[in-house]
């Protein structure tokens, strides 16, 4: 579907009913006010709305992205100190080291805990209830994702394997979690 | 070092506040204190504002509460600890005090969720984990972060969703004698159940409301407290502890590790014995932002051994005449949520209760004269925990 369509339909149910009641009472009363449903105080609708869209620099870390869309997961692992880092980073800040070597995680390991998203943020709503699970990885580093299973699948303790797959509708590359028949 | 005592309180009715703007809400605390306290505004060296932000209109809400207060030209800053906002103002104050540099100081806590639809304000508390590796493609909630200690605690420990419905019920039954509270309803175990889910196993019932509301307190130096108060409640220690952004580097799941550290910080200075913590204490103020979370406080604090928490629930030790009287108020659960107000509801709560000013229903035997306050600020991302005292610390 691609993240413009998704943002369209997201506007189209949300945004534009607010803009429609804020042109409304503007008409009706020649100012942006309304009185609250339950309580019939007075509340001034902010004609100004604030979006954001952060550019986060990924430079430093981009071999993680590179190998993800080949189907890998990475972490990083100090060639002083042995630290393994993930998520990854390309500081070791315990020994102030950088420039770390990149290891493939076995990504096989135990799940420690999970819930279920019932009630989501808006920018997620677009999902069906998603599972989200920590598992603990045999390099001893925890990841957390989605648990792609059914919710009576899952269960504290189950082994696990993070997966590569491309996140729908958007059709990016993430990682997630499935359960080792 | 100089002593510091709290001299005077202020708190506003928590809930719904759609009838009065940020800066009209703060003022409803800062009168009651000024007028507790009997200080004008002339007197205050300087003003902290605890306000996490983001939701409410004003950016810069230490100038528009202190312009509208009348507190300008006088020094101030806002400050965020997430959910422990309010505890980290109050820092700011006590050391300023303890430092030399004033001698009369007010700490303001505020926030005003409602401003923002709910659905933007679950998204905004989402993305208080690490907002890149957490929240961009796996959508934690707010509920969602801490039903992740849920889930590891009943698989570990044997803790029954009833255990944490124990939790709801009392702080419910508490804040329906709290004037102040959001919520002043009882409700029984079938409604607990009952409640929709919201991130398994955490329900509706498990989770502190989203909520406006206002606390001030007023701090002053040993020397400028005995002269204006006969009354005052001294703060005894206060430890403060970080945690890690990623919730997935948390070790097991089962404490938070920053909070344990706070209370071992502020025990040591106080000299309290962790394993017999709860002897010291008349009352407790924990972060019960969620049921679960109100349980781990318990370990954390060493009120209950590691994996028993959910037993001095289930056995109603932390009622009055309990074990530890734990949220009296109401706690975060039912008095509510605001996220910059909440450390200093708690300092106010705590200094009520040992000046035998609680309200009815609410109130405590104080035989040792000391209390606690935990305040967590995101799931485990910053914790403050601050002791008061009846006695002077030095003395």
């Amino acid at each position: 579907m691609g993240v413009t369509e998704i943002r369209e339909r997201q506007f189209n149910e949300i945004d534009k009913k607010a803009l429609e009641q804020i042109d409304l009472l503007i008409k009706n009363s020649g100012m942006p006010i309304m009185r609250d449903l339950k309580t019939n105080n007075l509340l001034w609708i902010d004609v100004r709305e604030l979006t954001q869209r952060f550019m986060i620099p990924i430079g430093r870390i981009y071999k993680f992205f590179d190998q993800l869309s080949k189907g890998k997961i990475i972490g990083t692992k100090c060639p002083k100190c042995g630290s393994i880092y993930f998520p990854p980073q390309d500081d070791c800040t315990k020994c102030k080291v950088s420039g770390l070597d990149v290891i493939e995680l076995s990504g096989e390991g135990e799940l420690l805990t999970y819930t279920i998203i019932t009630v989501k943020p808006v920018s997620f709503m677009h999902y069906q209830d998603y599972i989200v699970g920590i598992a603990r990885l045999k390099e001893g580093i925890n990841i957390l994702a989605w648990v792609n299973e059914k919710p009576e699948d899952v269960k504290v303790g189950m082994k696990v394997k993070v997966n590569v797959v491309k996140r729908e509708p958007e059709g990016y590359f993430t990682y997630e979690l499935r359960k080792i028949q | 070092m100089v002593d510091v005592a709290i001299v005077g309180t202020g708190h506003s009715k928590f809930g719904n506040r759609t009838d009065v703007n940020l800066q009209e809400l703060a003022w409803e605390a800062v009168k009651q204190a000024l007028e507790e306290s009997n200080l004008d505004q002339k007197d205050i060296d300087m003003f902290v504002v605890g306000n996490a932000g983001g939701w409410s209109s004003e950016p810069l809400s230490a100038i528009v509460i202190g312009e509208y207060c009348n507190l300008a030209p006088k020094g101030t800053m806002r400050v965020e600890a997430a959910c422990a906002t309010g505890s980290a103002a109050l820092r700011i104050a006590y050391q300023a005090i303890k430092a030399g540099d004033a001698k009369i100081a007010m700490v303001i806590g505020v926030e005003q969720m409602h401003q923002s639809p709910n659905p933007v304000a679950i998204e905004m508390m989402g993305r208080a984990g690490n907002y890149f590796w957490e929240f961009e493609n796996f959508g934690l909630t707010f509920p969602g972060y801490y039903a992740l200690y849920a889930t590891r605690r009943m698989a570990k420990f044997g803790m029954k969703e009833e255990d944490l419905g124990q939790i709801a019920i009392k702080n419910h039954y508490y804040g329906s004698f709290n004037p102040y509270a959001m919520f002043q309803k009882q409700i029984k175990m079938d409604e607990y159940m009952k409640s929709r889910v919201v991130a398994y196993p955490l329900k509706v019932y498990d989770a502190c409301p989203i909520t406006d509301g206002a606390a001030a307190v007023i701090l002053a130096s040993e020397e400028v407290a005995k002269k204006i108060t006969d009354s005052p409640v001294w703060i005894v220690s206060q430890g403060f502890k970080s945690g890690t952004a990623n919730l997935s580097k948390r070790d097991d799941f089962i404490s938070i590790d920053a909070a344990r550290l706070a209370a071992e910080e502020a025990y040591k200075k106080a000299r309290i014995d962790f394993e017999n913590s709860w002897r010291y204490f008349d009352v407790a103020e924990v972060h019960d932002c969620f049921t679960i979370a109100e349980i781990m406080a318990y370990e954390d604090l060493g009120f209950a051994k590691r994996g028993e928490g959910h037993l001095l629930a289930r056995e109603g030790q932390t009622y009055i005449g309990g074990r530890i009287p734990v949220n009296v108020d109401g706690g975060l659960k039912a008095k509510g949520h605001p996220i910059g107000a909440t450390g200093v509801s708690m300092a106010v709560s705590i200094t009520r209760q040992l000046l035998y000013r609680a309200h009815k229903g609410t109130q405590v035997d104080v035989k040792n004269g000391m209390g606690i306050a935990h305040n967590v600020g995101g799931t485990g991302h910053y914790a403050y925990v601050t002791i008061f005292s009846l006695k002077k610390p030095s003395a």
